[in-house]
């Protein structure tokens, strides 16, 4: 069985790689399930999943590292699912660098110009470090630089053969965390520079939704759902893409009637409203969903203050359990019987001094923020593999 | 469980005694471990070399026993006397390490890359002949080339011979007692003295650096020549030397299937020490042995430029 995912297109039309029933098994065990994805020229596209989910083994036999077991790979129009590495107009930043540790920056830089037999490349390739800013170091050997600096040669050694496509295998998993924030912003402005498409492999959500214009979520060898970073957190279609990105509460509850394009949903007593373009499980009165919402979207009112609380918001009473500050924020989670561990985040504007753990309140949010999700699912699915 | 804070160590208080100055005998601990490694270099490698060279500069007989009389022109003599020998033992040593390295070289990479489960077992066949004595393996290969051996049949049907004997590696029908029989004795002997360093050197390559080279357009061939090849230069050097350097010094392959055509310097010091008796000839030629190994190995190191890689 098939899934089709195609991005919209983000520059131009004419999907530049295509992927057709790809799959990759080693033995029994299957790592890559037959897999159909168009990534449109141009664009900047993130696979995001834990590790072991195939997003590797997918970016390996886009550029030939790993052959498939089934299915095919194209550029454009160009198959060339059976061409060695060497003959595919693709280049990939490997996740350690992989820097020729016996050659300089320029000779590692100039490596792929030379042994396309290309001539005085000495132009070339000091625009290619001023362009990484590394026209300082270009005698110096890989092991002379730091961590930033040698990832930033990765790029530029791969990015100066103008790839119709740059592979990205976990580029910034070995930088800290100041320099990959700092590293993000600068590969997103040489992907903007230069135009080429960048397939970015990352388990880093908050990487994946910063940098890319869209992201393909994996698990288990399939891609879960495709889509803008917005789109992929706002509307989840499963429960592993809510807890993979950002966090999401998850209320056990059953469709009790139909009002207009609403649903109404009973959770242990209280009546939710879910928008019933918002629900993407099967929404027959009777039948149970899970309806999410992200703690960001609540709101907190104390028991004493519950009247205050506009009608049409959705609610929920409970006790407060933990509370934790963050500084900008307060991440509360309540204990209610319609969800036993309910995040809310609430921006520290003005601080509500009874809300403390052992407090009854109301979280209410609205329906608008609400989404419905097949109850078959295992809510926690995804949780872990961000904590 | 509570116990664990009360075995906190206590905090330091400012009362602390003062840090005593390091005491002389702890300032003199790295010397007296370095006593027993530099007793056994005075005793068994200084020593030696000292009594060597004040032999190499001695006059006199057996019977009238020798003096030191700073009597140089030994080693002038020595070098004139036995040029050929000098020679040859280069010569030899070479052509051994340099089959050694085309041998070794596709092993090694085998080993390292290719072999997956079965690199311990190959490991084990390269080590295993070093569970036989030097001189019983060297004794096979007398076996092996044996005159009307099948090994020699074979060649000389295939016309090998005719070749070899036009280059002067072989004499008629034989292959025993001929200069190819000593190459191929050393290069046998010291084979795995140079596909180990080969090996480790191979081993430490990261795999992923032959994708990315791959990846940047190099054929298979390009990224052997580019990548592999200079990243294993300190195998390369170090598998060359340990195989040159005994082999310019070794008398077993040359005594044993060799010839007196085929004699190296080895033999020469060997005959002068327990056979001739002329103990100043074999020490001066041991003296200058050292030195023409020294002085190749220099330039070797100099120009391959290994103290430049990784």
């Amino acid at each position: 069985m098939n899934t089709t995912h195609t991005a919209p297109a983000v520059r131009q039309t004419g999907g530049d790689v295509r992927l057709s029933g790809i799959s990759k098994t080693y033995g029994s065990f299957t790592a890559v399930h037959p897999l159909d994805l168009t990534v449109p020229r141009g664009s900047f596209f993130a696979l995001l999943g834990a590790s072991g989910c195939g997003k590797t083994t997918t970016l390996r036999m886009i550029a030939g590292l790993e052959e498939p077991t089934t299915g095919t790979v194209s550029l454009g129009d160009q198959d060339v699912t059976r061409l060695p590495p060497y003959k595919r107009p693709v280049n990939t930043v490997f996740q350690s660098y992989a820097l020729f540790p016996h050659l300089d920056i320029f000779e590692n830089v100039a490596f792929g110009l030379r042994r396309r037999g290309i001539k005085g490349v000495k132009k070339q390739v000091e625009e290619m470090l001023d362009l990484v800013q590394l026209g300082e170091q270009a005698r110096k050997k890989p092991h002379q630089l730091s961590g930033g600096q040698q990832q930033r040669v990765a790029v530029a050694r791969a990015l100066i053969n103008h790839p119709r496509v740059l592979l990205l295998d976990e580029p910034l998993g070995a930088l800290d965390l100041k320099l990959r924030r700092q590293m993000q912003l600068e590969l997103k402005r040489i992907q903007t520079e230069v135009g080429i498409t960048f397939v970015h492999v990352t388990h880093d959500q908050e990487e994946a939704m910063t940098m890319a214009d869209t992201v393909a979520v994996m698990n288990g060898g399939r891609v879960e759902q495709l889509g803008a970073p917005a789109d992929l957190y706002e509307n989840p279609r499963t429960t592993f893409v809510a807890n993979f990105l950002g966090t999401s509460n998850f209320i056990e509850a059953e469709v009790g009637s139909h009002r207009g394009d609403d649903l109404l949903l009973d959770a242990c007593g209280d009546r939710l409203v879910l928008p019933r373009a918002r629900c993407g499980a099967p929404a027959a009165v009777g039948t149970k969903v899970l309806a999410g919402v992200r703690p960001e979207k609540i709101s907190l009112a104390h028991a004493d203050d519950a009247g205050a609380v506009p009608g049409d918001r959705n609610r929920l009473t409970g006790t407060i359990a933990e509370a934790s500050f963050t500084g900008v924020a307060t991440q509360y989670v309540l204990d209610s019987p319609a969800c036993p561990r309910f995040s809310v985040y609430v921006q520290n504007v003005d601080r509500d001094t009874r809300l403390v753990p052992g407090a009854e309140v109301v979280a209410h949010w609205s329906p608008a923020h609400t989404f419905g999700l097949d109850a078959a699912q295992d809510a926690g699915a995804g949780a872990e593999e961000t904590a | 469980m509570t116990t664990t804070l009360t075995e906190a160590p206590p905090p330091l208080s400012p009362t602390a005694p003062e840090r005593t100055p390091p005491r002389r005998r702890g300032r003199l601990t790295p010397y007296w471990l370095l006593l027993p490694g530099i007793l056994w270099l005075v005793l068994f490698f200084l020593l030696p070399m000292v009594y060597q060279a004040s032999t190499s500069v001695q006059t006199g007989s057996l019977e009238q026993g020798y003096e030191v009389t700073w009597h140089f022109a030994t080693y002038w003599d020595a070098l004139s006397a036995y040029a050929p020998q000098f020679l040859r033992s280069v010569v030899y040593a070479a052509a051994a390490t340099v089959l050694c390295l085309l041998l070794g070289y596709p092993l090694a990479y085998l080993i390292a890359f290719r072999a997956g489960r079965w690199r311990n077992l190959i490991m084990v066949l390269v080590i295993a002949p070093f569970f036989t004595s030097f001189l019983i393996r060297t004794l096979a290969w007398k076996t092996i080339l044996a005159d009307g051996g099948p090994l020699v049949g074979a060649l000389n049907t295939l016309h090998v011979l005719d070749v070899t004997g036009w280059l002067g590696w072989t004499a008629g029908d034989r292959v025993l007692a001929t200069p190819l029989a000593v190459v191929c004795g050393l290069t046998y002997n010291f084979l795995p003295f140079m596909v180990l360093p080969l090996y480790t050197s191979l081993e430490r390559i990261d795999p992923r650096l032959h994708e990315a080279s791959g990846d940047l357009y190099a054929r298979p061939s390009t990224t052997f020549r580019k990548v592999t090849f200079p990243l294993s230069m300190p195998g390369v050097v170090s598998g060359t030397l340990l195989t040159f350097i005994p082999a310019t010094g070794d008398y077993v392959n040359a005594d044993l299937l060799g010839s007196t055509d085929t004699r190296m310097v080895g033999n020469v010091i060997q005959t002068q020490f327990l056979r001739v008796l002329d103990y100043p000839t074999a020490a001066a030629l041991s003296f200058i042995l050292m030195a023409a190994i020294l002085l190749m190995v220099t330039v070797y190191i100099r120009r391959s430029g290994t103290e430049d890689l990784v």
